[in-house]
């Protein structure tokens, strides 16, 4: 089975054979559909659950709205809690115009309203009026996809449980008659069930599981397919993100470690450091680490690499944590680099962000939006260090994992920086440097002038490739300064230095020891 | 189902007042004088629940009502549309359209005491004190 037309679900082929027995609805919200290997089961029920407001309603939404606009299926939203006027509302926040499409016929909202206190009950009866109304609005405009959000209303709002039970039963049975590709949505229960009312024992055919939680104030959205008959799918939870453009998951653990490795180059930006990469620079689409403390020169590095980048006519995606765009064209300019001209060009995109703005799944998820949306050659990521912040080790270097792996996929360079402390650069390093193909070290060291009258003494800088894989490199210890013209290395760029006599000799004098 | 009637909700409750003599718990209504209850009842199709809730609703207005009541039967096979508007979701449900407020009760009426007090025909505290 060749799957050409859909480049979502071309990333496993093993997989495919599956397909054929399971038809797919796709459900517009990216990356679920690649969990899913194609959305969810066509013709059948699937359930959505969640807390409030982990996203159900916008969730169930985007699945009818990618049905009406993207695949011309019009789509049937039977609301339980909000009227159309609401929901209209709340998607137009998202930049949907839900009026327009009613009027093209591509949706239809019909707003089930049920108080218990409006009204008395007196024996038998059954839910066909209900029914009456969903078949109704999927012949009024052909409806292919339906929404029934959230059904469970229908326990608080009729007195017999029994009945409703059994008529849900019956419901749900007669949709999959219907020929339309039905969503539920359900709230999740006290102790880890997946619905109040136990809807799942009905609607059996597909489950996703959405989830909002807190850890150290900190809130992460994940998803996760709990059930889906008839088909392999990820099982893992895939972070999501609720913003202005609705809702995308991060697959990124269904990645692996399956990209191509590149032997084409990327220059450093700075000749120096090309030189002691085996005189070409980084490979493409390889990681790289910058280590240091404070005030070493981490971000000019990066600014280099992103400034040659533009250069070549590459597009680069830098995330700041810790400065604002604006601070960061400013710094740059000061050293000789002018980043303004490429962001003009569109060449160049800083997205600055508080590291605490949200955890670190939704970092990635928002990371990977922003790449996936401007497709960089390069992505720099400065500091790293920040996320630390946010997350223990273990879910730090997992999320990395995560980036580095979709990065390489996307044949992406990266570069991050990181923050560490004096005395113990190397351990500081939160065990992410095994990530990384290319481990730079920037240090800083008091050195002696012998000619006092000449200059006071300093602080130097000194460069260290700790590792650089694929590659003969530089083992030495090189100096550099941060000048008006950028980044120089004082022996390497082949220019007057004006202390070169200083580093030499101490060089000497260690070797020497 | 029934034959199709495509009709608007005005046109539907014209038609309700002529067409008495047609099929079982059909569109009936009985001619007022001073018409002080307006009920709709709302069925989808000839089920065992919407001939017990007719027949039931026909005996309590008889008794309670005397002559001062029209009954509209709303089949929704018929018209699906109309069920938007009362917010239907069970049938049967008898929606007391007049006097106002808008009174719903659902089920085949069996209770004669509940769709009473559904009705404002008897204090809810009367059902109360038996429960």
């Amino acid at each position: 089975m060749k799957n050409d037309g859909n480049p979502r679900i071309k990333t496993s082929t093993k997989h495919l054979h599956a397909q054929e027995y399971v038809q797919k609805t796709p459900t517009g919200t990216e990356g679920l559909d690649e969990i899913t290997r194609g959305g969810i089961p066509t013709g059948r029920n699937t359930l959505v659950c969640g807390g409030a407001g982990s996203g159900k309603t916008l969730f169930a939404m985007k699945y009818l709205l990618c049905g009406a606009i993207e695949y011309g299926e019009p789509g049937l939203c039977i609301s339980f809690e909000e009227n159309a006027e609401e929901l209209t509302q709340n998607m137009a926040s998202l930049g949907f115009n839900l009026a327009e499409l009613e009027k093209k016929k591509m949706l239809a909202i019909d707003h089930v309203q049920i108080a218990r206190h409006e009204f008395e009950e007196t024996g038998e009866y059954d839910l066909s009026g209900l029914f009456v109304r969903i078949e109704h609005g999927i012949r009024s405009i052909g409806a292919k996809r339906l929404v029934l959000d959230t059904i469970e209303v229908l326990f608080t709002g009729l007195p017999n449980e029994a009945i409703v039970r059994s008529e849900l039963r019956r419901l749900f049975r007669w949709l999959k008659e219907q020929g339309v590709t039905t969503m539920i949505t359900a709230e999740t229960g006290p102790g880890g069930t997946l619905t109040r009312h136990g809807l799942e024992e009905y609607v059996a055919d597909c489950v996703i599981l959405l989830d909002h939680r807190v850890s150290e104030q900190v809130s992460t959205r994940r998803l996760r397919v709990v059930k889906y008959r008839g088909s392999p799918h990820g099982t893992n939870e895939f972070p999501f993100l609720l913003d202005e453009s609705g809702l995308s998951v991060v697959p990124i653990t269904s990645v692996g470690l399956t990209h191509q490795a590149s032997t084409e180059r990327v220059s450093s930006g700075i000749p120096g450091l090309d030189r002691m990469l085996g005189g070409k620079g980084f490979f493409r689409s390889s990681s790289i680490l910058i280590s240091g403390t404070a005030g070493t020169g981490k971000s000019s590095f990066a600014a280099h690499f992103a400034n040659a980048a533009a250069e070549r006519g590459e597009r680069c995606l830098y995330f700041a944590f810790e400065e604002s765009p604006s601070q960061i064209l400013r710094n740059m300019r000061s050293v000789g680099l002018d980043l303004e001209r490429w962001m003009d060009r569109g060449l160049l995109r800083i997205e600055a962000s508080r590291p605490t703005s949200t955890g670190l799944e939704g970092h990635l998820a928002r990371m990977h939006r922003d790449v996936s949306a401007f497709k960089p050659a390069i992505v720099v990521i400065d500091p790293i260090t920040n996320l630390v912040s946010v997350g223990d080790s273990p879910a730090v270097k997992s999320m990395l994992t995560r980036l580095i792996d979709f990065l390489k996929l996307h044949n992406i360079t990266a570069m991050f920086t990181n923050l560490t402390v004096k005395g113990m650069v190397e351990e500081t390093s939160v065990g992410i440097s095994s990530l990384m193909d290319t481990w730079i070290l920037l240090r800083e060291m008091d050195i002696l002038v012998r000619d006092i009258s000449a200059s006071a003494p300093e602080r130097q800088r000194a460069i260290h490739l700790l590792k650089s894989r694929g590659m003969a490199h530089s083992r030495k210890m090189e100096p550099f300064e941060i000048t008006d013209n950028g980044i120089h290395m004082l022996l390497l760029d082949g220019r007057e230095s004006r202390m070169p006599q200083a580093t030499e000799s101490r060089w000497a004098r260690k070797k020497a020891r | 189902m029934k034959k199709a009637k495509s009709s608007s909700t005005t046109s539907a409750r014209s038609r309700s007042s002529q067409d008495g003599s047609a099929r079982g718990p059909a569109k009936r209504s009985t001619k007022p004088k001073t018409m002080e209850w307006e009920l709709r009842l709302y069925v989808a199709g000839n089920t065992p629940n919407s001939i017990a809730a007719f027949s039931n609703l026909q005996q309590i207005c008889e008794k309670h009502m005397g002559g001062r009541y029209r009954i509209e039967i709303i089949d929704l096979f018929d018209n699906p549309q109309l069920a938007r508007g009362d917010q239907i979701v069970a049938v049967p449900t008898l929606v007391r359209r007049l006097p106002t407020p808008i009174k719903k009760i659902i089920g085949d009426l069996s209770n004669t005491e509940r769709v009473l007090v559904g009705l404002d025909l008897k204090p809810a505290r009367s059902l109360a004190a038996r429960r």
